[in-house]
């Protein structure tokens, strides 16, 4: 039997591991909820599951993502995950060829080198030796990579590298023991016994024979002990992302989706962060308003300590460039949500004095400007201009007496009253019997679009315009207009439209592009959804944004969204205009001139 | 008791010695902004809600200040945290962060530990 006491630190250390993963991961299946539990049953014996193995491979292993976005740290990531699942798995072959048997010693291929002590001639042997000691040294080369990041972390591309807590301090260590100290204890009996490849034997002939005794046993103890520390320590520290992530892939193939509430997804979501700090450069408050403490990285460790305080929380635009940039693609914008939730009365009416009478205005499209948009008139004027342009009929809801959306009540964490908003507003939606919605303030066509259970089409002013163009409904002049066009956030990264607003100004204008479009796009800091930053901080964020924007000095500045028109104008010299105001200067005079002798005979019914 | 047709209304004397001002100065330090209003009232111009009802952001600020917490939690419910008092208001006061913190402050609602 190849038995050495030393293997019993190893040996207890992968026993703890697995009991405690096992223990926590059928918690959080418990946690799970029915819907999630649901699409689980119902995918698992499907093809999903072999995707899933796909990409946990792609992803887990290969770190595919991260190596897109960043080809050194993918580097890394790849030669210690990938590097380390191969060690394991060609050193498992290498001791099942060597004993003959598939049922050798678990530890026999941990230790190999040790054990096998007699001049390997095996079948294979001499590559099975050369392939383990290639691996540790891809191994070790992306090790000095992590090494050189943790101390400048510049030289990898990350401007701020995550500052860790103990637990993260001690695993990090002992894994970055693990893997030189295997090079040394290896090397140090190929010295005596000569069963060394090119690299530990290499290492080996340096040292002397007496020296290479002394030292071989102590130094087997110290990587086994190391591997012992990592173990215990892996469930508590960042590196729990290891295990935790193969299984949220698992989990979002076959369909689970996070939901309003924290759920057992949200567990694995949050054990899935491997704090790797991509998040921190991604966001602005960090680079434009230095505040380096509230992070997705740091809000998603507090959460998972649960030491969360009302400052992390809080303290977010809820743009959502953190979530666009997280290799792992957790969704942390949405359980930042449901971390703000707050417990509540439920079945409780809390807007019961807006008094919601079904509507006399049977019409096809119903606009719905939003709170935002009645501050910026000329959005609404515009947009009466292109209905009537385009000869719609329209049933101006919240011309009067409007109510919110719902969404800044959700977002603040008050879901009753957000769903009592929903209700009113459903009632009047429905009682209008119209097919289509126009909004013309992301926000609340993110909400009518989520939260709503609406059977109507709904559409940004934006995707509205693009369709009454492509319908000929209406015509454009063409300009020589430079123009810049900012995504606002709701609209691009929560609604996923980047085309259309596009298609519109390029029929109107030149569009220029900038350095953060589309998905890159920043946030004009006017967001509501920060109750935390002081203004000081709002206003440095809007200022290098308008910076970057009006690198090129475009004749207009371009948005979607009232909010951010609003933010923009206050500092900023040249024009900012909606893509509703553009478009609305620009309707063809041909069209106009023909409208107006029927103007009498059509009622465009654009009141209440 | 015989009914009158007259009853002995409630004082409606503000004791601003007695009055606590503690709440006032806890929600400064997590809206410094809070100190910089004029009262002007602009917020409450606005507001989507008064639009609708008697909801006055200006009274319940005056309210809240005072000590007088009376009532005020329903009162603040009424708000629908759009966020147009913030846009309009002139000395850049963040009033939504003020209501809000006003309803944590007089309210259990807090954070769920599902944990």
């Amino acid at each position: 039997m190849n038995y050495s006491h030393f293997i019993l630190p190893f040996s207890i250390g992968a026993i703890i591991l697995f009991v405690i993963i096992i223990v926590k991961f059928t918690k959080w299946f418990r946690l799970l909820d029915r819907k999630q539990k649901y699409f689980i049953k119902r995918n698992i014996f499907t093809t999903k599951t072999i995707s899933a193995t796909i990409e946990a491979f792609r992803e887990a292993l290969i770190h595919r993502n991260i190596y897109k976005k960043n080809p050194l740290l993918g580097y890394m990531h790849m030669s210690l995950a990938f590097g380390w699942f191969l060690l394991i798995v060609v050193g498992k072959i290498e001791a099942s060829v060597y004993s003959g048997t598939f049922f050798e010693e678990p530890w026999l291929a941990i230790f190999f080198k040790y054990f096998a002590r007699e001049p390997h001639n095996f079948w294979g042997a001499k590559f099975f030796t050369f392939t383990m000691d290639f691996l540790l040294l891809i191994i070790l080369s992306g090790l000095a990579l992590a090494i050189i990041k943790r101390f400048r972390s510049k030289i990898l591309g990350l401007k701020k590298a995550t500052k860790h807590i103990i637990y993260d301090k001690i695993a990090l260590s002992a894994l970055w023991l693990i893997f030189p100290l295997r090079l040394l204890a290896e090397s140090s009996t190929a010295a005596l016994v000569q069963n060394g490849g090119f690299l530990t034997g290499g290492l080996g002939s340096l040292f002397p024979q007496q020296f290479a005794q002394a030292i071989e046993l102590p130094l087997w103890w110290a990587y086994s002990i190391s591997l012992f520390v990592f173990f215990v320590s892996l469930p508590f520290s960042r590196y729990m992302h290891i295990p935790t992530e193969v299984a949220l892939i698992f989990l979002r193939k076959w369909g689970a989706t996070e939901g309003e509430q924290y759920s057992g997804l949200t567990n694995f979501e949050i054990n899935s962060c491997s704090r790797c700090g991509i998040c921190i450069d991604a966001c602005q408050l960090n680079f434009s308003a230095n505040i380096n403490n509230v992070q997705s990285v740091y809000f998603i460790r507090d959460t998972r300590y649960n030491k969360i305080s009302d400052l992390v929380a809080n303290n977010c635009l809820l743009c959502g460039r953190c979530t666009e940039a997280c290799p792992v693609g957790l969704e942390l914008t949405q359980i930042r949500q449901q971390l703000r939730t707050k417990t509540e009365v439920p079945g409780k009416h809390y807007y019961d004095y807006c008094k919601v009478e079904p509507t006399k205005n049977k019409t096809d499209v119903i606009y719905f400007a939003g709170c935002m948009t009645h501050l910026t008139p000329s959005i609404i004027l515009a947009m009466k201009n292109i209905f009537s342009a385009a000869n719609e009929k329209v049933w101006f809801m919240d011309e009067e007496k409007g109510i919110c959306c719902g969404r800044p009540r959700r977002q603040q964490g008050f879901v009753q009253q957000s769903k009592d908003l929903v209700s009113k507003n459903t009632k009047l939606i429905s009682s209008s019997g119209a097919k289509l919605l126009v909004s013309s303030c992301p926000i609340c066509c993110k909400s009518f679009k989520e939260e709503y259970a609406l059977d109507i089409e709904i559409m940004h002013h934006s995707e509205y315009i693009k369709m009454l163009i492509d319908e000929k409904r209406i015509k454009l002049n063409k300009s020589e207009l430079n123009i810049v066009f900012h995504d606002p956030c709701e609209l691009g990264r929560g609604l996923n439209i980047y085309k259309q607003p596009r298609q519109v100004l390029s029929k109107v204008g030149k569009l220029v592009n900038t350095e953060f479009d589309e998905k890159d796009s920043l946030c004009c800091g006017g967001s509501l959804a920060n109750t935390i930053i002081e203004l000081d901080s709002q206003l440095k964020i809007r200022d290098d944004v308008l910076q970057i924007l009006a690198k090129d000095n475009p004749d207009v500045l371009a948005t979607a969204c009232p909010l951010c028109k609003k933010t923009f104008t206050r500092n900023y010299k040249g024009k900012v205009m909606d893509i509703a105001e553009i478009v609305s200067n620009f309707l063809s005079l041909q069209n106009n001139s023909k409208k107006e002798g029927k103007k009498e005979e059509e009622k465009i019914l654009i009141s209440q | 008791m015989k009914n009158w047709g007259f009853k002995i209304a409630k004082p409606r004397i503000i004791d601003l010695d007695t009055a606590n001002t503690k709440a006032f100065e806890e929600l400064c330090e997590k809206v410094p902004s809070a100190k910089r209003c004029i009262m002007c009232g602009a917020c409450t111009a606005t507001c989507s809600a008064a639009n609708h009802t008697s909801f006055n952001f200006r009274k319940c600020n005056i309210m809240f200040r005072r000590g007088q917490f009376e009532g005020l939690a329903e009162e603040l419910d009424k708000c629908m945290l759009c966020g147009k008092c913030k846009l309009v208001c002139p000395r850049a006061v963040n009033t939504r962060a003020f209501i809000y913190n006003m309803r944590i402050f007089l309210n259990d609602l807090n954070y769920k530990n599902i944990k």
